[in-house]
């Protein structure tokens, strides 16, 4: 540490080179933490959603539809707490552009998740109301919606029975969650099963999914296998598995995300590497001379080498650390524009962590090879200049 | 002092301008830019004295090798990224511009969007056949193909994680709608049994679709009997006999009807006499229209994407562009000053330090897009399309987008060695001749 102000001084001993080589470090870190921050918002899939909870949907495609008379035989499987069901919807709000999701849920589906706090008086308005809806706050704040309002939902997929496509819904009351990870899901509209049941042209007593709480997180896969039990060799199979699983399964289909930015980021490291190191073996090359004299003066061959090593390392973290700061500042700014469609609180503990690995990592190599180089160094020849 | 600070303000701002300009270009602009440059150069007395002066340059680039790597692979990099991204999103929307054209509709329910929502009964289909505007066959009947196509369960082959397949049921007429499709192993399915024929796409994507083989959906056994192939998103898909479709998933409504118009007079027909037709509730869009329009979101998002990606890349490569360019000017500061002192001015040594790091440059964005060409041409991915389904696609390398790969990287290199170069311009002789 007491030589601390020894390597700064060696840092920006050359302030154009130092400062170049800074600017692209920081566009590298700052790239790396908008990617990766996607990456892990893509993979986790819901890691923080509940892992109690089992998404149980039919087996042969996602959009075949369940029967409702499985619904005492879930109930009734040993390590079952509660036992809830909903049916997506697919409607659309004035234009298919303003895409959320919009699905129709039993009455107890509150019950489920815990996490989604609401008002119990809107909650019983809603139980009252056969057309009521309940909505997120961000889609209800995205649309300007209060209490009371009608939304005009269009089905694209059931229409009434009367064959329009109008399905006007009372809002009647509004969630949110604490978790600033999930606001995403507060762009959902929730609205009565049994209305839907009723009201639409082409399903009856059908469901697309049930959703499970276990008594036991650890009996997850063997309650599974119980339900899936149930239907085998029906013509409605079903697949039961954790929420994480399900949504994980989904966001690997969109894209391989994971691919697509390890390879970007590669391409870009490899880049940095080449040109800090570029930068490194330049400012000790200049300092030759320099380093000769600390030699001189009884510094070991270990802690020139230290010193070098430090410096690079030093170099390197110092722009990282402000690319992920930027990028710290510049991904809430993007998700608040994104409208829902892209949900990034901040960056994720795990990007940092790999970001600063590789901050170490990366100045460590850079540094590697001029440090051996000064450590190297003859005092009498560095000194003559040869 | 100050009438350098008002030079750099100057020179950044004509750079931003220039830049925009560069980027926005089209070919023969470049090449009239091209022309005026080698004009120059060959033709008056500063060019040839800049082509002598980035001669020592270039010619003293082997010595300097390592740093000068620094920006060809920094903009190889550069490059490589951005083609690879843009190659994606060309592909995507590629794969679904060419499944439609103007000579065919698809018919949905009205509001339904996409294939998977939409329900036509099957007293409906018969009403479509004798509206206007639809094509005939030899024989004077229209030609209307209804379809139904079910989302189904498939090992992927790559993880063996189930995904999301489009199992399409289709009548006779669909191989007439769509001429393009040819099958390319074993042969059609047979109406009536449980066969099956897989597009080439999903033949790779999925685990267990080889022909002979026999796959299990819907809890029926399907033998594979054929593979075909369409160059589009049908590729993904998998084919059968529509009767034997609805039997097995027990669904009695149709989903689309294809229909062959009579070009785009025959659709305004069409349109037309649907809207007339008070028991038809249903829209119809040319298929061109109507792929397109699946495209249009991820394109746009995969476009942005990669503008962003190789925007920040490009800020990078530019910052070590600078360095490299400086060092090298500050390394070569006796022999410029020499120069200079033996008569050579300013323009020229500007423009022997633009050409070199042009040059360096090229170098990086011919790389770029050469690895971007090798790797990722012709390379295949999925995702999920409009239809809750895989789309197969492949990376499209096209010419135009090594083109505006190599606009780029010669852009960063302008960006790169403008500086260095003015600095060299400037430099002091007495000072640097001094210069140890």
């Amino acid at each position: 540490m007491k030589y601390f102000s020894l390597i700064w001084s060696a840092l920006f001993r050359s302030k154009t080179r130092t400062f170049l080589t800074l600017l692209s470090v920081i566009s590298a870190f700052l790239l790396f933490g908008l990617l990766d921050s996607v990456r892990v918002a893509f993979n986790s899939g819901g890691s923080v959603a509940g892992a109690d909870r089992l998404v149980v949907a039919s087996r042969l495609s996602i959009t075949q539809m369940l029967p409702y008379s499985l619904l005492p035989q879930i109930e009734s499987t040993p390590g079952v707490k509660k036992t809830a069901y909903a049916a997506w919807f697919g409607g659309i709000y004035q234009d298919p552009k303003n895409f959320f999701p919009n699905f129709s849920v039993g009455p107890d589906y509150f019950e489920m998740y815990p996490e989604y706090i609401i008002d119990p008086a809107q909650l019983k308005a809603w139980q009252a109301d056969r057309t009521g809806a309940i909505v997120g706050e961000s889609l209800a704040k995205r649309f300007k919606w209060k209490i009371g309002d009608t939304i005009p939902l269009q089905a694209t997929i059931f229409p009434q029975k009367d064959g329009s496509n109008a399905w006007p819904l009372k809002l009647s009351g509004t969630f949110k969650l604490a978790d600033s990870k999930r606001k995403g899901e507060e762009n959902q509209l929730l609205f009565h099963w049994k209305y839907f049941d009723e009201a639409n042209q082409y399903v009856n007593g059908q469901v697309g999914w049930y959703m499970v709480k276990l008594d036991n997180v650890d009996h997850a896969t063997r309650v599974a296998k119980a339900i899936d039990a149930i239907s085998q060799n029906s013509d409605h199979e079903t697949k039961a598995q954790t929420e994480q699983a399900f949504n994980q399964s989904f966001a690997k289909q969109f894209a391989d995300i994971g691919l697509i930015v390890t390879a970007i980021m590669a391409a870009v490291f490899f880049t940095l590497l080449l040109l800090t190191g570029n930068t490194m073996s330049q400012a000790v090359r200049d300092r030759i001379p320099e380093l000769a004299v600390l030699k001189t003066l009884g510094f070991t061959n270990g802690t020139v080498l230290t010193l070098v090593l430090v410096e690079s390392v030093l170099l390197i973290v110092l722009g990282g650390m402000i690319g992920l700061g930027i990028a710290a500042i510049i991904i809430p700014v993007v998700s608040a524009m994104s409208g829902g469609m892209l949900n990034l609180p901040g960056i994720p503990r795990e990007t940092w962590l790999t970001g600063l690995a590789l901050m170490l990592g990366i100045g460590l190599v850079v540094g590697a090879l001029p440090a051996m180089r000064a450590m190297r160094l003859k005092i009498v020849d560095a000194l003559a200049g040869r | 002092m100050k009438k350098q600070w008002l030079w750099n303000a100057l020179s950044i701002l004509l750079l931003v301008v220039g830049l925009v300009v560069w980027i926005m270009l089209p070919w023969y602009g470049v090449a009239a830019v091209a022309a005026v440059l080698a004009l120059w150069l060959l033709l008056t007395r500063s060019g040839r004295l800049a082509l002598a002066a980035a001669r020592i340059g270039i010619a003293s680039l082997p010595q300097r090798w390592g740093a000068s790597s620094v920006i060809i692979v920094g903009i190889a990099g550069v490059v490589g990224v951005l083609v690879a991204m843009l190659a994606m999103g060309e592909g995507f929307s590629a794969t679904l511009k060419q499944t439609g054209n103007d000579d065919t509709a698809i018919i949905l329910r009205g509001g339904s969007q996409a294939e998977t929502n939409s329900v036509i009964t099957r007293d409906q289909v018969p009403l479509i056949a004798t509206l206007a505007g639809l094509r005939k066959d030899a024989n004077g009947r229209a030609i209307i193909s209804p379809e139904l196509s079910q989302v189904v369960n498939l090992p992927t082959a790559s993880s063996g994680e189930d995904a999301n397949a489009q199992f399409r049921g289709v009548s006779e007429e669909a191989w007439a709608i769509r001429p393009q499709i040819k099958v390319i192993e074993g042969r059609k399915f047979n109406v009536g049994v449980r066969e099956l024929i897989v597009g080439q796409g999903a033949k790779n994507q999925y685990r267990g679709l080889d022909v002979g083989k026999q796959v299990k959906l819907g809890n029926q056994a399907w033998t594979v009997v054929g593979v075909f192939a369409s160059g589009d998103a049908h590729d993904s898909e998998l084919w059968t006999d529509i009767e034997t479709l609805s039997s097995a998933y027990d669904r009695r409504a149709y989903q689309s009807v294809t229909v062959g118009v009579n070009g785009k007079a025959g659709f305004k027909e069409l349109t037309a006499a649907l809207a007339n037709d008070p028991r038809l509730k249903l829209d119809a869009l040319t298929t061109r229209d109507y792929y397109s329009k699946q495209s249009e979101g991820l394109t746009k998002v995969i476009k942005v994407l990669g503008l962003v990606i190789g925007t920040i890349m490009a800020i990078g490569a530019v910052f070590g562009a600078l360095n490299t360019m400086y060092a090298a000017v500050a390394g070569r500061a006796r022999e410029i000053a020499t120069m200079r002192a033996i008569g050579f001015r300013g323009t020229p040594v500007v423009m022997a330090v633009m050409l070199e790091t042009m040059l360096l440059a090229l170098l990086g964005g011919l790389l770029g897009g050469f690895i971007a060409w090798a790797i990722f041409n012709g390379y295949s991915v999925a995702t999920l399309g409009a239809n809750f389904s895989q789309v197969v696609f492949q990376f499209k390398v096209s010419p135009e987008l090594l083109w505006s790969g190599l606009k780029w990287a010669l852009g960063i290199g302008l960006v790169g060695g403008l500086f260095p170069a003015l600095r060299a311009a400037r430099l002091p002789v007495t000072v640097a001749l001094r210069a140890t």
